[in-house]
């Protein structure tokens, strides 16, 4: 993740397009790079796929994906779905909650950490599951959590 | 001599430290002078035993599963190189009867070797029902398509030929495959395997769909939350272009057919057709309005075929092998072989493929073994947040689309998520509300508004259950798309067969 900056924002949009792409996609291009769409984006997006700045922001409000604030550095998304929930994941969900002091959809204040909802990652048989950065994780229980919640604090 | 050591790499594995079982399996080999070659590969889908290595032997590849790297200097020690004795040795993996019971068909090389080794692909029968295509008439392909009886695996269960035949009648400039692999049911990760594991498959049977409807684009809308499938998916589609699989002349036939990527958002409501069509175009994912079909106005208004993973997996064995051999398996007119996807509070969760018509209770108990907690089923959730909770009185229901929609229920993708006795039904009732809130595209009012409503009636501990009843029939009349008209399903199953847990009805019963 590379810390958001205009010069490689525009590079950003501009390739996508030259690739004949989609708004959608550049978005996702600036989430990759940025983990998240910068307010200083839109007017760039807007023109280069000529849409109105209500489209572009209708866009970036629809999916889940399109942060619109900078995550911290390391962001914890644990399954909320069904499959999970069966093995517990509302219990451990409260459990990080309460050891961390965030909500899902927070931030710590020193910008460490974000914590997450997902609603399915596809290891629905050794859940629960958790992405925890890019890295997945299975067959979480509180000790194994806290363990790797300690490590990120590294 | 050196040894081969097969070890999983799909997103389950490495969730389970899978490369840290390599790395410590590969240093000890170094230290010990030993000569061995890592394979990475994808999972047979034996996820209860994951990770699970494969020793290659005189005999056959025996298996060692749940191993960490903490389990090496045990496994070197046993000489598990030569097939040792230990305690997580499981036998030859040909053995292992979770996998040796199946009717495997698309899922039968899944796991045998790395995902994007093609010549593996093809050493074990990949390509051959492209090869086959090449050579037929567009018709032809669609016939054996027809025969076969195959239907839409997604959920929807839509007979194929008859996309397939409108998409190659219709007129249009640029016609268009489109693979929806937005794989959002909890309880289902079929596709994940499937794409991790033996990506080809995938790509041949949206070849030979291009080829038989004169569509040479094709798309998958793949799930963000699938970050190494998208990795392999990439890979996959390279190697393909590099070895002519696709692009401009495909094996020297002056056929043409190439394949992008498109990485969604993080919306569960994408992966309706419709919504999915408007979000490759760059738009919010919200649904349209039926008709246009998108077998006539599709992406970007053009003619548009689109199958769920599995549909586009089961062509190529259907074209290789005739029509009639998918068609003879199955029962009623659920032809073929179902992926089964067994998850939750299960023993030996994982995928099963089995023909149509095999038993709940056959799934849960001889495949899944009952639970991982050993606590007692109380329901299982079959066909994912949309899907019907049902109890253990229905378990011997046979699973095929026409006994599950006598049910009011569907089999949708497979996904079999099991329940333990602690659970709360309540909370599961509510929770498919609040699911619904979180994800209504808010096209329609009634899933708009009712989910929200749903959320807050269940809520109390006495719901008003003749208001929620009322709000689902809304919900099922009023919705555009199975987000709305579905939602009511896992609610309505969960009040009618667990009664007692939602106080109201019991207290106006009695009064």
């Amino acid at each position: 993740m590379t810390r958001w900056n205009e010069k490689t924002s525009r590079a950003l949009i501009e390739e996508t397009h030259k690739r004949g792409e989609t708004l959608t996609m550049a978005l996702r291009a600036q989430v990759d790079a940025f983990g998240y769409v910068d307010e200083a984006a839109i007017t760039p997006l807007m023109q280069t796929f000529a849409r109105s700045r209500a489209e572009v922001l209708g866009v970036i409000a629809y999916y889940d994906d399109f942060r619109t604030t900078a995550p911290g550095r390391h962001v914890v998304r644990l399954c909320q779905a069904e499959a999970c929930q069966a093995v517990g994941a509302r219990e451990l969900t409260a459990h990080m909650c309460e050891k961390t002091g965030l909500t899902l959809g927070q931030t710590s204040a020193d910008g460490a950490l974000t914590l997450e909802g997902v609603y399915c990652l596809g290891l629905c048989a050794n859940g629960p599951a958790a992405l925890i950065d890019d890295r997945p994780v299975a067959e979480l229980d509180e000790n194994r959590l806290d363990t790797m919640l300690d490590e990120l604090k590294v | 001599m050196t040894t081969r050591i097969y070890i999983p790499a799909d997103m389950l594995a490495i969730a389970l430290c899978a490369d840290e079982v390599a790395r410590a399996i590969a240093e000890t080999a170094k230290t010990n002078g030993t000569e061995i070659e890592i394979i990475r590969t994808g999972s047979r889908g034996a996820c209860w035993a994951e990770p699970l290595i494969e020793v290659e032997t005189d005999t056959g590849r025996i298996a060692y599963g749940k191993i960490s790297a903490d389990d090496v200097p045990g496994l070197f020690a046993a000489d598990f190189l030569g097939g040792g004795a230990h305690e997580k040795h499981l036998g030859l993996v040909d053995d292992i009867s979770f996998l040796q019971t199946q009717q495997r068909h698309i899922f039968k090389s899944c796991g045998l070797y790395a995902p994007c080794d093609l010549a593996s692909y093809a050493a074990n029968g990949g390509f051959a029902g492209l090869r086959a295509a090449l050579s037929m008439c567009a018709e032809n392909i669609i016939d054996e398509v027809e025969v076969s009886g195959l239907r839409g695996r997604g959920g929807a269960a839509f007979p194929a030929f008859i996309k397939w035949r409108t998409v190659q009648g219709a007129n249009g400039p640029q016609k268009y495959i489109v693979c929806n692999a937005d794989e959002g049911d909890s309880g289902t990760f079929a596709d994940r395997l499937i794409m991790e594991s033996d990506p080809f498959l995938l790509i041949e049977g949206m070849v030979i769909a291009g080829l038989s409807t004169q569509a040479d684009k094709g798309v998958i809308y793949l799930r963000s939350e699938y970050p190494l499938a998208r990795r392999v998916l990439e890979k996959a589609i390279t190697v393909a272009q590099e070895q002519n699989w696709l692009g401009a002349d495909i094996q020297g036939s002056g056929k043409a057919f190439d394949i992008s990527l498109f990485v969604g958002g993080g919306s569960y409501v994408c992966g309706e057709e419709t919504a999915l069509l408007e979000s490759l175009e760059g738009k919010a994912g919200i649904v349209r309005s039926k008709p246009p079909l998108p077998a006539l106005e599709g992406l970007h208004g053009q003619p548009t075929l689109i199958h769920n993973v599995l549909t586009l997996c089961a062509v190529p064995e259907i074209i290789a092998k005739g029509g009639d051999a998918h068609a003879k398996l199955g029962a009623s007119r659920s032809a073929g072989t179902m992926c089964f996807q067994l998850a939750g509070d299960i023993k030996h969760g994982g995928l099963v493929e089995e023909p149509f018509g095999i038993s709940l209770r056959a799934l849960l108990d001889d495949f899944g073994g009952g639970t991982r907690t050993g606590l007692p089923i109380k329901a299982v959730q079959i066909g994912g947040p949309l899907g019907a909770y049902l109890p253990p009185s229905l378990f011997d229901t046979p699973l095929t689309y026409e006994a599950f929609a006598a049910l009011g229920a569907g089999l949708g993708h497979g996904g079999i998520v099991v329940f333990n006795e602690n659970t709360d039904m309540r909370a599961q009732a509510r929770y498919a509300f609040e699911f619904c809130a979180h994800e209504s595209c808010g096209k329609c009012t009634p899933c708009r508004i009712g989910a929200v409503r749903g959320a807050e009636l269940l809520a109390s501990d006495t719901p008003d259950l003749g208001l929620v009843d009322d709000l689902c029939e809304i919900m099922v009349a009023g919705s555009a798309c199975a987000m709305g008209s579905m939602t009511p399903i896992p609610v309505q199953s969960a009040m009618k067969h667990f009664p007692d847990e939602f106080g109201a009805r019991a207290t106006q019963a009695a009064e």
